[in-house]
Protein backbone atom coordinates (compact mmCIF):
# COMPACT_ATOMS: atom_id res chain seq x y z
CA UNK A 1 0.00 0.00 0.00
CA UNK A 2 1.28 3.71 -0.96
CA UNK A 3 0.08 6.55 1.24
CA UNK A 4 0.42 9.97 0.57
CA UNK A 5 0.08 12.56 3.83
CA UNK A 6 -0.59 16.07 3.33
CA UNK A 7 0.82 18.79 5.50
CA UNK A 8 0.03 22.12 6.02
CA UNK A 9 2.56 24.76 7.28
CA UNK A 10 0.72 27.24 9.90
CA UNK A 11 1.19 29.35 12.77
CA UNK A 12 1.92 27.59 15.68
CA UNK A 13 -1.32 26.54 17.74
CA UNK A 14 -0.30 29.06 21.05
CA UNK A 15 0.74 31.78 19.04
CA UNK A 16 -2.77 33.84 19.66
CA UNK A 17 -2.94 35.94 16.34
CA UNK A 18 -3.89 39.53 15.83
CA UNK A 19 -5.62 41.04 13.04
CA UNK A 20 -3.73 43.92 11.09
CA UNK A 21 -4.36 47.41 11.01
CA UNK A 22 -5.88 47.72 7.55
CA UNK A 23 -7.84 44.22 8.22
CA UNK A 24 -6.55 42.96 5.09
CA UNK A 25 -5.55 39.70 7.17
CA UNK A 26 -3.85 38.40 10.27
CA UNK A 27 -0.76 39.71 10.88
CA UNK A 28 2.54 36.52 11.03
CA UNK A 29 5.15 38.54 11.30
CA UNK A 30 8.05 36.89 13.05
CA UNK A 31 5.31 34.17 14.13
CA UNK A 32 6.39 30.73 15.27
CA UNK A 33 5.25 28.18 12.58
CA UNK A 34 4.88 24.59 12.78
CA UNK A 35 2.74 21.45 10.99
CA UNK A 36 -0.79 21.83 11.51
CA UNK A 37 -1.12 19.48 14.43
CA UNK A 38 -4.15 17.17 12.57
CA UNK A 39 -1.45 16.86 9.73
CA UNK A 40 1.23 15.58 12.27
CA UNK A 41 -1.39 12.82 13.34
CA UNK A 42 -1.70 11.82 9.58
CA UNK A 43 2.08 11.47 9.50
CA UNK A 44 2.28 9.42 12.76
CA UNK A 45 -1.04 7.34 11.67
CA UNK A 46 0.91 6.71 8.15
CA UNK A 47 4.24 5.76 9.65
CA UNK A 48 2.02 3.36 12.21
CA UNK A 49 1.51 1.62 9.68
CA UNK A 50 4.16 0.90 7.57
CA UNK A 51 5.83 0.02 11.31
CA UNK A 52 2.83 -2.93 10.85
CA UNK A 53 4.19 -3.22 7.75
CA UNK A 54 0.72 -2.55 5.62
CA UNK A 55 2.23 0.21 4.27
CA UNK A 56 5.21 0.07 1.37
CA UNK A 57 5.82 3.93 1.04
CA UNK A 58 4.80 7.22 2.75
CA UNK A 59 4.92 10.10 0.61
CA UNK A 60 4.55 13.69 2.25
CA UNK A 61 3.59 16.66 0.14
CA UNK A 62 2.82 20.23 1.50
CA UNK A 63 1.76 22.71 -0.58
CA UNK A 64 2.88 26.31 -0.14
CA UNK A 65 6.08 28.66 -0.92
CA UNK A 66 9.48 27.50 -0.14
CA UNK A 67 9.17 27.74 3.32
CA UNK A 68 7.19 24.57 4.34
CA UNK A 69 10.05 22.28 3.06
CA UNK A 70 10.91 22.75 6.81
CA UNK A 71 7.54 21.27 7.49
CA UNK A 72 8.61 18.54 5.03
CA UNK A 73 11.84 17.57 6.35
CA UNK A 74 10.01 17.59 9.75
CA UNK A 75 7.55 14.82 8.81
CA UNK A 76 10.44 13.01 6.38
CA UNK A 77 12.39 13.28 10.33
CA UNK A 78 9.40 11.24 11.86
CA UNK A 79 9.67 9.09 9.19
CA UNK A 80 7.82 9.32 5.99
CA UNK A 81 10.18 8.01 3.23
CA UNK A 82 10.15 11.09 0.40
CA UNK A 83 8.83 14.31 -0.49
CA UNK A 84 7.14 16.84 -3.08
CA UNK A 85 7.01 19.88 -2.32
CA UNK A 86 4.05 21.75 -4.62
CA UNK A 87 5.38 25.45 -5.55
CA UNK A 88 2.63 27.78 -4.97
CA UNK A 89 1.71 30.89 -3.17
CA UNK A 90 0.50 30.48 0.09
CA UNK A 91 -2.99 30.20 1.51
CA UNK A 92 -4.57 28.48 -1.62
CA UNK A 93 -7.97 27.59 -1.27
CA UNK A 94 -9.43 23.96 -0.03
CA UNK A 95 -10.62 22.92 -3.77
CA UNK A 96 -7.19 23.92 -4.96
CA UNK A 97 -5.39 22.24 -2.76
CA UNK A 98 -7.76 19.01 -3.31
CA UNK A 99 -7.41 19.19 -7.10
CA UNK A 100 -3.59 19.63 -6.97
CA UNK A 101 -3.92 15.98 -4.36
CA UNK A 102 -6.10 14.36 -6.73
CA UNK A 103 -3.29 14.84 -9.75
CA UNK A 104 -0.88 13.59 -7.40
CA UNK A 105 -2.84 10.54 -6.32
CA UNK A 106 -3.24 9.75 -9.72
CA UNK A 107 0.37 10.48 -11.16
CA UNK A 108 1.70 8.05 -7.60
CA UNK A 109 -1.06 5.57 -7.92
CA UNK A 110 -1.95 6.37 -4.41
CA UNK A 111 -4.18 3.59 -2.14
CA UNK A 112 -4.62 5.72 0.93
CA UNK A 113 -4.49 9.59 1.07
CA UNK A 114 -4.32 10.57 5.09
CA UNK A 115 -4.80 14.48 5.51
CA UNK A 116 -5.73 16.51 9.06
CA UNK A 117 -9.47 16.79 9.55
CA UNK A 118 -8.70 20.83 9.57
CA UNK A 119 -6.05 23.13 9.44
CA UNK A 120 -6.16 25.58 12.73
CA UNK A 121 -5.88 28.91 10.84
CA UNK A 122 -8.23 28.66 7.91
CA UNK A 123 -10.41 26.50 10.31
CA UNK A 124 -11.84 24.96 6.67
CA UNK A 125 -12.60 21.26 7.49
CA UNK A 126 -12.94 20.75 3.23
CA UNK A 127 -9.73 19.31 1.99
CA UNK A 128 -10.38 15.08 2.69
CA UNK A 129 -13.71 15.64 1.10
CA UNK A 130 -13.34 17.24 -1.50
CA UNK A 131 -10.00 14.96 -2.82
CA UNK A 132 -12.74 11.86 -1.98
CA UNK A 133 -15.20 13.12 -4.58
CA UNK A 134 -12.66 14.15 -7.16
CA UNK A 135 -11.28 10.96 -6.97
CA UNK A 136 -14.30 8.68 -6.66
CA UNK A 137 -13.45 7.86 -3.59
CA UNK A 138 -15.09 6.87 0.08
CA UNK A 139 -13.86 9.29 3.18
CA UNK A 140 -13.56 8.02 6.17
CA UNK A 141 -13.44 11.36 7.88
CA UNK A 142 -12.88 12.52 11.63
CA UNK A 143 -10.85 9.51 12.52
CA UNK A 144 -10.26 7.94 15.74
CA UNK A 145 -8.95 4.68 14.50
CA UNK A 146 -7.96 3.54 11.39
CA UNK A 147 -7.47 -0.25 10.82
CA UNK A 148 -6.57 -2.23 7.52
CA UNK A 149 -9.03 -5.26 7.38
CA UNK A 150 -9.06 -7.76 4.24
CA UNK A 151 -7.79 -4.72 1.91
CA UNK A 152 -10.20 -2.64 2.92
CA UNK A 153 -9.78 -0.08 6.02
CA UNK A 154 -11.86 0.34 9.08
CA UNK A 155 -12.42 3.90 9.99
CA UNK A 156 -13.51 5.04 13.63
CA UNK A 157 -15.26 8.53 13.52
CA UNK A 158 -16.26 10.81 15.96
CA UNK A 159 -19.20 11.89 15.30
CA UNK A 160 -21.22 14.95 17.23
CA UNK A 161 -23.22 11.58 18.87
CA UNK A 162 -20.75 9.54 19.85
CA UNK A 163 -18.67 7.43 17.24
CA UNK A 164 -19.06 5.21 14.25
CA UNK A 165 -17.59 3.13 12.51
CA UNK A 166 -17.25 2.36 8.57
CA UNK A 167 -15.54 0.46 6.34
CA UNK A 168 -14.23 1.81 2.69
CA UNK A 169 -12.78 0.30 -0.26
CA UNK A 170 -9.33 1.25 -1.47
CA UNK A 171 -7.91 3.74 -2.66
CA UNK A 172 -9.93 5.99 0.68
CA UNK A 173 -9.12 9.49 1.89
CA UNK A 174 -9.09 9.50 5.52
CA UNK A 175 -8.98 12.82 7.88
CA UNK A 176 -7.69 12.59 11.10
CA UNK A 177 -9.31 13.60 14.51
CA UNK A 178 -7.09 14.88 17.72
CA UNK A 179 -7.50 11.37 19.45
CA UNK A 180 -6.32 9.10 16.70
CA UNK A 181 -2.80 9.32 18.06
CA UNK A 182 -0.07 10.79 20.12
CA UNK A 183 2.29 11.81 17.31
CA UNK A 184 6.22 10.55 18.46
CA UNK A 185 8.80 13.22 18.40
CA UNK A 186 11.88 12.80 16.13
CA UNK A 187 15.21 11.76 17.48
CA UNK A 188 18.45 13.54 16.49
CA UNK A 189 20.04 10.34 13.92
CA UNK A 190 16.28 10.32 12.29
CA UNK A 191 16.94 14.38 12.21
CA UNK A 192 20.29 13.77 10.16
CA UNK A 193 19.09 10.96 7.97
CA UNK A 194 15.73 13.54 6.75
CA UNK A 195 18.09 15.56 5.53
CA UNK A 196 19.36 12.71 2.80
CA UNK A 197 15.54 11.95 1.74
CA UNK A 198 14.69 13.23 -2.04
CA UNK A 199 12.25 16.13 -1.88
CA UNK A 200 10.83 16.42 -5.33
CA UNK A 201 9.56 20.01 -7.00
CA UNK A 202 6.43 20.66 -8.95
CA UNK A 203 4.02 23.45 -9.39
CA UNK A 204 0.25 23.49 -9.99
CA UNK A 205 0.78 23.99 -13.73
CA UNK A 206 2.80 20.37 -13.67
CA UNK A 207 0.08 19.19 -12.08
CA UNK A 208 -2.56 20.22 -15.15
CA UNK A 209 -4.39 22.15 -12.10
CA UNK A 210 -5.66 25.76 -11.84
CA UNK A 211 -5.03 26.85 -8.56
CA UNK A 212 -7.62 30.15 -9.02
CA UNK A 213 -9.42 31.51 -5.78
CA UNK A 214 -13.08 31.06 -6.12
CA UNK A 215 -13.72 33.04 -2.67
CA UNK A 216 -12.68 36.54 -2.27
CA UNK A 217 -11.95 38.14 1.32
CA UNK A 218 -13.36 41.25 1.33
CA UNK A 219 -12.17 41.98 5.30
CA UNK A 220 -10.74 40.37 8.13
CA UNK A 221 -11.69 41.86 11.41
CA UNK A 222 -10.95 41.22 15.35
CA UNK A 223 -13.83 39.36 16.72
CA UNK A 224 -15.67 41.45 19.76
CA UNK A 225 -13.85 41.43 22.70
CA UNK A 226 -14.67 39.81 26.14
CA UNK A 227 -13.70 41.73 28.97
CA UNK A 228 -12.67 40.26 32.31
CA UNK A 229 -15.51 40.99 34.78
CA UNK A 230 -15.11 40.11 38.80
CA UNK A 231 -13.75 38.11 41.42
CA UNK A 232 -16.51 36.71 43.19
CA UNK A 233 -15.60 35.72 47.10
CA UNK A 234 -17.87 33.37 47.70
CA UNK A 235 -20.11 30.42 46.28
CA UNK A 236 -22.55 31.69 47.91
CA UNK A 237 -21.45 35.63 46.31
CA UNK A 238 -21.60 33.92 42.95
CA UNK A 239 -25.32 32.63 43.20
CA UNK A 240 -26.51 35.61 44.30
CA UNK A 241 -24.75 37.70 41.31
CA UNK A 242 -26.03 34.85 39.36
CA UNK A 243 -29.77 34.99 40.07
CA UNK A 244 -30.24 39.20 40.73
CA UNK A 245 -27.55 40.77 38.67
CA UNK A 246 -26.75 37.77 35.65
CA UNK A 247 -30.25 36.78 36.08
CA UNK A 248 -29.25 33.42 34.05
CA UNK A 249 -30.26 31.16 37.00
CA UNK B 1 -32.71 32.72 -5.85
CA UNK B 2 -33.33 29.47 -4.91
CA UNK B 3 -32.06 27.85 -1.76
CA UNK B 4 -32.02 24.18 -0.08
CA UNK B 5 -31.18 22.98 3.28
CA UNK B 6 -30.01 19.54 4.18
CA UNK B 7 -31.81 18.55 6.94
CA UNK B 8 -29.98 16.67 9.50
CA UNK B 9 -31.97 14.04 11.49
CA UNK B 10 -31.35 10.42 12.61
CA UNK B 11 -34.78 9.10 10.38
CA UNK B 12 -36.49 9.71 13.61
CA UNK B 13 -36.78 13.33 14.69
CA UNK B 14 -36.04 16.75 13.05
CA UNK B 15 -32.37 17.85 14.83
CA UNK B 16 -32.80 21.52 16.06
CA UNK B 17 -29.95 22.47 13.93
CA UNK B 18 -31.78 22.65 10.96
CA UNK B 19 -34.15 25.14 12.55
CA UNK B 20 -31.36 27.24 12.74
CA UNK B 21 -30.01 26.48 9.03
CA UNK B 22 -33.32 27.33 7.83
CA UNK B 23 -33.00 31.01 9.78
CA UNK B 24 -29.81 31.57 7.85
CA UNK B 25 -31.28 30.33 4.78
CA UNK B 26 -34.50 32.78 5.14
CA UNK B 27 -31.41 35.93 5.23
CA UNK B 28 -30.20 34.93 2.24
CA UNK B 29 -33.49 34.68 0.54
CA UNK B 30 -36.18 32.51 -0.78
CA UNK B 31 -37.60 30.43 -1.70
CA UNK B 32 -36.36 27.47 0.83
CA UNK B 33 -36.17 23.95 -0.06
CA UNK B 34 -35.46 21.36 2.68
CA UNK B 35 -33.95 18.00 1.61
CA UNK B 36 -34.73 15.29 3.57
CA UNK B 37 -32.24 12.14 2.91
CA UNK B 38 -33.06 9.19 4.97
CA UNK B 39 -34.86 5.71 5.48
CA UNK B 40 -38.13 5.43 6.86
CA UNK B 41 -37.94 9.48 7.38
CA UNK B 42 -41.41 10.33 7.04
CA UNK B 43 -41.39 11.21 10.31
CA UNK B 44 -38.74 13.68 9.56
CA UNK B 45 -40.38 15.23 6.50
CA UNK B 46 -43.64 15.82 8.27
CA UNK B 47 -41.45 17.67 11.20
CA UNK B 48 -39.77 19.71 8.38
CA UNK B 49 -42.41 20.59 6.73
CA UNK B 50 -43.91 22.16 9.91
CA UNK B 51 -40.78 24.74 9.84
CA UNK B 52 -41.57 28.28 9.43
CA UNK B 53 -40.81 29.89 5.76
CA UNK B 54 -39.88 26.43 4.37
CA UNK B 55 -41.50 26.05 1.13
CA UNK B 56 -40.98 22.46 0.17
CA UNK B 57 -39.75 19.46 1.65
CA UNK B 58 -38.13 17.19 -0.78
CA UNK B 59 -37.63 12.93 0.64
CA UNK B 60 -35.50 11.01 -0.86
CA UNK B 61 -36.41 7.99 1.24
CA UNK B 62 -33.92 4.93 0.43
CA UNK B 63 -32.79 2.04 2.37
CA UNK B 64 -29.57 3.27 0.93
CA UNK B 65 -29.41 6.50 2.95
CA UNK B 66 -30.73 5.09 5.96
CA UNK B 67 -26.90 5.77 7.11
CA UNK B 68 -26.50 8.94 5.47
CA UNK B 69 -23.11 7.86 4.11
CA UNK B 70 -21.11 11.13 2.22
CA UNK B 71 -20.75 8.85 -0.69
CA UNK B 72 -24.06 8.76 -1.90
CA UNK B 73 -26.00 11.07 -0.10
CA UNK B 74 -23.51 14.03 -1.71
CA UNK B 75 -24.10 12.57 -5.14
CA UNK B 76 -27.39 12.80 -4.69
CA UNK B 77 -27.52 16.55 -3.31
CA UNK B 78 -24.99 17.21 -6.00
CA UNK B 79 -27.70 15.86 -8.59
CA UNK B 80 -30.21 18.30 -7.63
CA UNK B 81 -27.92 20.99 -6.60
CA UNK B 82 -27.50 22.63 -9.91
CA UNK B 83 -31.35 23.30 -9.80
CA UNK B 84 -30.32 26.02 -6.50
CA UNK B 85 -28.40 28.57 -5.72
CA UNK B 86 -27.24 28.02 -2.18
CA UNK B 87 -27.01 24.26 -0.55
CA UNK B 88 -27.02 25.09 3.15
CA UNK B 89 -26.09 22.85 6.25
CA UNK B 90 -25.51 22.98 9.52
CA UNK B 91 -21.93 22.70 10.70
CA UNK B 92 -22.16 19.33 12.56
CA UNK B 93 -20.21 16.85 11.90
CA UNK B 94 -22.59 15.40 9.26
CA UNK B 95 -23.03 18.68 7.97
CA UNK B 96 -18.75 18.85 7.64
CA UNK B 97 -18.63 15.40 6.43
CA UNK B 98 -21.23 15.85 3.24
CA UNK B 99 -21.22 19.46 1.92
CA UNK B 100 -17.60 19.89 0.98
CA UNK B 101 -17.67 15.94 -0.99
CA UNK B 102 -20.79 18.32 -2.64
CA UNK B 103 -18.96 21.36 -3.23
CA UNK B 104 -16.04 19.42 -4.90
CA UNK B 105 -18.99 17.29 -7.16
CA UNK B 106 -20.01 20.96 -8.27
CA UNK B 107 -16.73 21.76 -8.96
CA UNK B 108 -17.30 25.40 -6.31
CA UNK B 109 -16.42 26.35 -3.08
CA UNK B 110 -17.31 25.63 0.67
CA UNK B 111 -17.67 28.28 2.76
CA UNK B 112 -17.52 27.12 5.79
CA UNK B 113 -18.94 27.59 9.52
CA UNK B 114 -20.92 30.74 8.54
CA UNK B 115 -21.65 33.17 11.84
CA UNK B 116 -23.23 35.90 9.62
CA UNK B 117 -25.25 36.53 6.25
CA UNK B 118 -23.70 40.37 4.48
CA UNK B 119 -25.63 39.55 1.29
CA UNK B 120 -26.64 36.46 -0.44
CA UNK B 121 -22.86 35.92 -2.09
CA UNK B 122 -21.08 37.33 1.28
CA UNK B 123 -20.88 35.82 4.22
CA UNK B 124 -18.67 35.88 7.62
CA UNK B 125 -16.60 33.13 9.21
CA UNK B 126 -14.50 32.73 12.22
CA UNK B 127 -10.81 31.85 11.21
CA UNK B 128 -7.86 31.46 13.82
CA UNK B 129 -9.98 29.51 16.53
CA UNK B 130 -11.81 32.75 16.24
CA UNK B 131 -9.30 34.58 16.87
CA UNK B 132 -10.34 36.91 13.28
CA UNK B 133 -13.53 36.79 11.11
CA UNK B 134 -13.63 36.98 7.96
CA UNK B 135 -15.91 38.33 5.26
CA UNK B 136 -16.17 36.14 2.55
CA UNK B 137 -17.68 36.82 -1.11
CA UNK B 138 -17.72 33.79 -4.04
CA UNK B 139 -18.69 33.97 -7.71
CA UNK B 140 -19.25 30.05 -8.06
CA UNK B 141 -23.39 30.12 -9.39
CA UNK B 142 -24.06 28.01 -6.20
CA UNK B 143 -23.11 28.43 -3.26
CA UNK B 144 -22.33 25.51 -0.59
CA UNK B 145 -22.15 26.60 3.05
CA UNK B 146 -22.09 25.22 6.23
CA UNK B 147 -23.69 27.48 9.12
CA UNK B 148 -22.57 27.70 12.74
CA UNK B 149 -26.19 27.00 14.44
CA UNK B 150 -25.12 28.96 17.73
CA UNK B 151 -25.27 32.22 15.49
CA UNK B 152 -28.80 31.78 14.25
CA UNK B 153 -31.93 31.70 16.26
CA UNK B 154 -34.30 28.90 15.90
CA UNK B 155 -37.01 29.15 13.18
CA UNK B 156 -40.09 28.20 14.75
CA UNK B 157 -40.76 24.18 14.69
CA UNK B 158 -44.76 24.38 14.22
CA UNK B 159 -47.13 26.17 12.18
CA UNK B 160 -45.83 25.14 8.35
CA UNK B 161 -47.59 23.35 6.13
CA UNK B 162 -45.40 23.00 3.23
CA UNK B 163 -45.64 20.66 0.30
CA UNK B 164 -43.79 17.02 0.82
CA UNK B 165 -42.57 15.89 -2.28
CA UNK B 166 -41.07 12.28 -2.46
CA UNK B 167 -37.39 12.51 -4.95
CA UNK B 168 -36.68 9.30 -6.30
CA UNK B 169 -32.88 9.77 -6.84
CA UNK B 170 -30.84 7.07 -5.39
CA UNK B 171 -27.04 7.23 -5.60
CA UNK B 172 -26.24 3.83 -4.03
CA UNK B 173 -22.57 3.15 -4.09
CA UNK B 174 -20.40 0.37 -3.20
CA UNK B 175 -17.20 2.55 -1.92
CA UNK B 176 -18.53 2.73 1.90
CA UNK B 177 -20.79 0.40 4.00
CA UNK B 178 -21.97 1.45 7.50
CA UNK B 179 -20.87 -0.72 10.32
CA UNK B 180 -21.88 0.54 13.43
CA UNK B 181 -22.24 3.40 15.66
CA UNK B 182 -21.44 4.35 19.62
CA UNK B 183 -24.11 6.80 20.22
CA UNK B 184 -23.60 8.29 24.01
CA UNK B 185 -26.57 8.67 25.86
CA UNK B 186 -28.11 11.19 28.21
CA UNK B 187 -31.36 12.23 29.71
CA UNK B 188 -29.59 16.30 29.82
CA UNK B 189 -29.73 18.40 27.24
CA UNK B 190 -27.79 18.59 24.34
CA UNK B 191 -24.54 20.07 24.53
CA UNK B 192 -25.39 22.38 21.27
CA UNK B 193 -28.73 23.21 22.77
CA UNK B 194 -28.81 23.74 25.98
CA UNK B 195 -29.06 26.83 27.99
CA UNK B 196 -26.87 26.05 31.14
CA UNK B 197 -23.27 24.37 30.18
CA UNK B 198 -21.24 23.19 32.78
CA UNK B 199 -17.70 22.04 31.67
CA UNK B 200 -14.88 20.16 33.24
CA UNK B 201 -11.31 20.58 32.68
CA UNK B 202 -7.72 18.44 33.40
CA UNK B 203 -8.24 19.61 37.16
CA UNK B 204 -11.37 17.57 37.24
CA UNK B 205 -8.43 14.92 38.22
CA UNK B 206 -10.73 11.44 36.77
CA UNK B 207 -13.88 10.78 35.08
CA UNK B 208 -15.20 9.62 38.90
CA UNK B 209 -14.84 13.30 39.84
CA UNK B 210 -17.27 14.32 36.91
CA UNK B 211 -19.80 13.38 39.75
CA UNK B 212 -19.38 16.37 41.02
CA UNK B 213 -20.14 18.66 38.01
CA UNK B 214 -22.83 16.07 37.32
CA UNK B 215 -24.59 17.04 40.65
CA UNK B 216 -24.62 21.08 40.06
CA UNK B 217 -25.60 20.05 36.46
CA UNK B 218 -29.20 18.48 38.19
CA UNK B 219 -29.54 21.13 39.89
CA UNK B 220 -29.18 23.49 36.87
CA UNK B 221 -31.18 21.43 34.24
CA UNK B 222 -27.66 21.88 32.65
CA UNK B 223 -25.75 19.96 29.85
CA UNK B 224 -22.08 18.93 30.77
CA UNK B 225 -19.14 19.64 28.76
CA UNK B 226 -15.02 19.27 28.65
CA UNK B 227 -11.90 20.46 27.72
CA UNK B 228 -9.98 18.71 25.30
CA UNK B 229 -7.51 18.02 28.24
CA UNK B 230 -10.47 15.91 30.03
CA UNK B 231 -11.22 14.25 26.90
CA UNK B 232 -7.59 13.32 26.18
CA UNK B 233 -7.14 11.75 29.21
CA UNK B 234 -10.32 9.70 28.91
CA UNK B 235 -12.30 11.36 31.67
CA UNK B 236 -15.24 11.69 29.41
CA UNK B 237 -16.37 10.98 25.73
CA UNK B 238 -15.05 12.75 22.61
CA UNK B 239 -18.47 14.36 22.12
CA UNK B 240 -18.34 16.03 25.41
CA UNK B 241 -15.33 18.11 23.67
CA UNK B 242 -16.10 21.84 23.62
CA UNK B 243 -13.57 24.19 21.10
CA UNK B 244 -12.06 24.88 17.88
CA UNK B 245 -12.12 21.34 17.13
CA UNK B 246 -14.76 20.05 19.07
CA UNK B 247 -18.39 21.90 19.52
CA UNK B 248 -19.72 24.84 19.68
CA UNK B 249 -21.79 26.12 22.37
CA UNK B 250 -23.20 29.81 23.23
CA UNK B 251 -25.53 28.93 26.17
CA UNK B 252 -26.94 31.58 28.39
CA UNK B 253 -24.95 30.46 31.37
CA UNK B 254 -21.31 28.71 30.80
CA UNK B 255 -19.60 27.44 33.80
CA UNK B 256 -15.90 26.37 33.04
CA UNK B 257 -14.32 24.00 36.41
CA UNK B 258 -10.79 23.19 36.43
CA UNK B 259 -10.24 24.83 32.65
CA UNK B 260 -7.31 27.10 32.24
CA UNK B 261 -8.79 28.71 29.25
CA UNK B 262 -6.55 27.79 26.16
CA UNK B 263 -7.31 29.78 22.51
CA UNK B 264 -8.34 26.39 21.46
CA UNK B 265 -11.11 25.78 24.50
CA UNK B 266 -12.36 29.86 24.47
CA UNK B 267 -13.10 29.21 20.44
CA UNK B 268 -16.16 26.70 21.45
CA UNK B 269 -18.28 28.67 24.29
CA UNK B 270 -16.69 32.35 24.76
CA UNK B 271 -19.94 33.57 22.86
CA UNK B 272 -21.60 32.37 25.55
CA UNK B 273 -24.31 35.08 27.36
CA UNK B 274 -22.60 35.13 30.77
CA UNK B 275 -19.39 32.50 31.91
CA UNK B 276 -18.44 31.64 35.10
CA UNK B 277 -15.06 30.35 35.88
CA UNK B 278 -13.77 28.13 38.62
CA UNK B 279 -10.20 27.80 39.14
CA UNK B 280 -7.45 27.62 42.34
CA UNK B 281 -5.00 29.69 39.64
CA UNK B 282 -6.16 33.33 39.99
CA UNK B 283 -3.63 34.11 36.54
CA UNK B 284 -5.77 31.13 34.51
CA UNK B 285 -6.68 32.72 31.24
CA UNK B 286 -9.94 31.86 31.65
CA UNK B 287 -10.65 35.00 33.56
CA UNK B 288 -10.00 37.34 31.26
CA UNK B 289 -13.48 36.36 29.35
CA UNK B 290 -14.88 35.39 32.81
CA UNK B 291 -17.88 37.73 34.10
CA UNK B 292 -17.98 36.20 37.33
CA UNK B 293 -14.29 34.30 38.31
CA UNK B 294 -14.18 32.20 41.79
CA UNK B 295 -10.26 31.39 42.44
CA UNK B 296 -10.67 28.41 44.83
CA UNK B 297 -9.99 24.29 44.49
CA UNK B 298 -13.15 22.87 43.19
CA UNK B 299 -13.35 20.15 44.95
CA UNK B 300 -14.37 22.71 48.24
CA UNK B 301 -16.74 25.12 45.52
CA UNK B 302 -18.41 22.02 43.49
CA UNK B 303 -20.34 20.35 46.32
CA UNK B 304 -21.37 23.73 47.91
CA UNK B 305 -22.87 25.00 44.85
CA UNK B 306 -24.74 21.67 44.49
CA UNK B 307 -26.12 22.48 47.86
CA UNK B 308 -26.95 25.48 48.03
CA UNK B 309 -28.54 26.10 44.30
C1 LIG C 1 -5.02 21.36 17.23
C2 LIG C 1 -5.54 21.56 18.61
C3 LIG C 1 -6.90 21.54 18.82
C4 LIG C 1 -7.42 21.69 20.08
N1 LIG C 1 -8.77 21.69 20.25
C5 LIG C 1 -9.27 21.87 21.49
C6 LIG C 1 -10.68 21.92 21.70
O1 LIG C 1 -11.48 21.80 20.78
N2 LIG C 1 -11.11 22.10 22.97
C7 LIG C 1 -10.26 22.24 24.04
O2 LIG C 1 -10.73 22.39 25.18
N3 LIG C 1 -8.94 22.21 23.85
C8 LIG C 1 -8.42 22.01 22.61
N4 LIG C 1 -7.07 21.96 22.45
C9 LIG C 1 -6.21 21.87 23.67
C10 LIG C 1 -5.90 23.18 24.35
O3 LIG C 1 -4.80 23.78 23.72
C11 LIG C 1 -5.58 22.93 25.82
O4 LIG C 1 -4.51 22.04 25.91
C12 LIG C 1 -6.74 22.35 26.64
O5 LIG C 1 -7.91 23.12 26.40
C13 LIG C 1 -6.40 22.36 28.09
O6 LIG C 1 -7.42 21.76 28.85
P1 LIG C 1 -7.63 22.17 30.37
O7 LIG C 1 -7.88 23.61 30.49
O8 LIG C 1 -8.64 21.24 30.93
O9 LIG C 1 -6.23 21.72 31.02
P2 LIG C 1 -5.08 22.63 31.62
O10 LIG C 1 -4.64 23.65 30.67
O11 LIG C 1 -4.09 21.68 32.17
O12 LIG C 1 -5.80 23.40 32.80
C14 LIG C 1 -6.25 22.79 33.97
C15 LIG C 1 -6.72 23.91 34.89
O13 LIG C 1 -7.32 23.33 36.04
C16 LIG C 1 -6.97 24.12 37.17
N5 LIG C 1 -7.07 23.26 38.35
C17 LIG C 1 -6.35 22.14 38.62
N6 LIG C 1 -6.75 21.61 39.79
C18 LIG C 1 -7.73 22.42 40.27
C19 LIG C 1 -8.52 22.40 41.45
N7 LIG C 1 -8.41 21.44 42.37
N8 LIG C 1 -9.43 23.39 41.64
C20 LIG C 1 -9.57 24.37 40.72
N9 LIG C 1 -8.85 24.44 39.58
C21 LIG C 1 -7.93 23.47 39.37
C22 LIG C 1 -5.56 24.58 36.89
O14 LIG C 1 -5.26 25.77 37.61
C23 LIG C 1 -5.60 24.81 35.38
O15 LIG C 1 -5.92 26.16 35.06
C24 LIG C 1 -6.54 21.85 21.18
C25 LIG C 1 -5.17 21.90 20.98
C26 LIG C 1 -4.66 21.75 19.70
C27 LIG C 1 -3.19 21.83 19.50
Amino acid sequence: MKILVAVKRVVDANVKVRVKADNSGVDLTNAKMAINPFCEIAVEEAIRLKEKGQADEVIVVSIGDKACHEQIRTALALGADRGIHVEAQDGLQPLAVAKLLHAIVQRESIDLVLVGKQSIDSDNNQVAQMLAALGGMPQGTFACGVEVQDGKLKVVREIDGGEQTILLSLPAVVSTDLRLNEPRYASLPNIMKAKKKPIDSLTPADLGVSVAARLRTVSVEPPPERSAGIKVASVDELITRLKTEAKVI
Amino acid sequence: MKILVIAEHDNLSLKPATLSTVTAALAIGQPVDVLVAGAACASVANAAAAVAGVSRVLVADHPAHAAQLAESIAALVAEIGTQYTHILAAATTTGKNLLPRVAALLDVAQISEIVAVKSADTFVRPIYAGNALATVQSDDPVKVITVRTTAFAEAASAGNAAAVEPLNVVKEQALSAFVGQQLSTSERPELTAASVVISGGRGMQSGENFVLIEKVADKLGAAIGASRAAVDAGFVPNDMQVGQTGKIVAPELYIAVGISGAIQHLAGMKDSKVIVAINKDAEAPIFQVADYGLVDDLFKVLPELAEKL
